[in-house]
């Protein structure tokens, strides 16, 4: 076995266990900080994928961002060192022997298909071309879903806004 | 990277993909349950980054999805902590079994 099947193993039993323990743990900042670990192991993935634009938008976007906020809201929300409730042992199952079958459904239906990869072409993800090709208007630009996301991305911004706003008592 | 086959990528967010199912099934706090719903968008990405790498070497169309992917993600985890933070002030608790009434 070669050096980077060996680092693809190692960072998806990383991947995959700190999901795994950020979907059981009692603890909810535990919790967060072992989605924090996943977040940034996927992003080791696009690095080994040789994707670097897209790790880095990972690791910005996700681990910078999205995990912050969840911290964050956990200290806005609720005591960080008090234990979850236990899911009812019923529900816990049931649901993991449904996801049991699910994950064999469809990883039979993926051994079926043989994925062979096309050999030749070499991918260019540099900043630049993906750049000129995400504001271009020609035939595989994407100039029109970015703007669709970012009114997306603003009308986000003002929703948060509103819903979160603090009404004064007897303002209604 | 020759060396590893494009379906053991594939199991890897497949397994990733039903962690956060079950995350979801059985959480009932809405912060975690958000935390599965983040698990889920990530395995996609790693499929389309994936497919983008192996099968369709020579465009970039993975790579676009996903971004837009990351971008929604970010808009949509905001726009559900707002709606947490409020409904906490409203019922002080985030469990998804108290809030059971939708008008204040």
């Amino acid at each position: 076995m070669s050096v980077p099947a060996v680092v693809f193993y190692i960072l998806s039993f990383f991947i995959l266990a700190a999901g795994l323990l950020a979907v059981t743990s009692r603890k909810i900042f535990r919790s967060a900080i072992w989605l924090l670990f996943s977040l940034t192991g996927i992003a080791g993935l696009y690095f080994w994928l040789q994707m670097e634009f897209i790790a880095a938008v990972q690791i910005v976007v996700y681990v910078g961002g999205i995990v912050v906020l969840i911290i964050f809201s956990i200290f806005l929300t609720q005591q960080s060192g008090k234990d979850l409730p236990a899911p009812v042992r019923s529900r816990a199952i049931f649901s993991a022997l449904a996801v049991c079958a699910g994950f064999m459904l469809t990883w039979v239906m993926i051994r079926r298909y043989d994925l062979h990869p096309a050999g030749q072409g070499t991918i260019d993800a540099s900043v630049g071309n993906i750049g000129s090709q995400m504001l271009s208007t020609s035939a595989h630009g994407y100039v029109l879903p970015f703007e669709v996301i970012s009114i997306l991305l603003l009308a986000a911004m003002i929703g948060c806004i509103v819903i979160a706003i603090k009404t004064k008592p007897g303002d209604k | 990277m020759n060396q590893v086959p494009l379906s053991h990528i594939l199991f890897v967010s497949t397994a990733l993909f039903f962690i956060g199912m079950y995350g979801l099934f059985t959480r009932r706090n809405m912060i975690t349950m958000l935390m599965s719903v983040e698990l889920i968008l990530n395995s996609v990405n790693i499929n389309f980054i994936a497919f983008n790498k192996y099968l369709y070497p020579e465009k970039l169309e993975g790579v676009f999805f996903s971004l837009f992917i990351i971008a929604i993600a970010a808009a949509e985890a905001a726009v559900a902590i707002a709606i947490i933070i409020n409904l906490y002030r409203n019922l002080r608790s985030i469990d998804v079994e108290d809030a059971n009434e939708m008008k204040f």
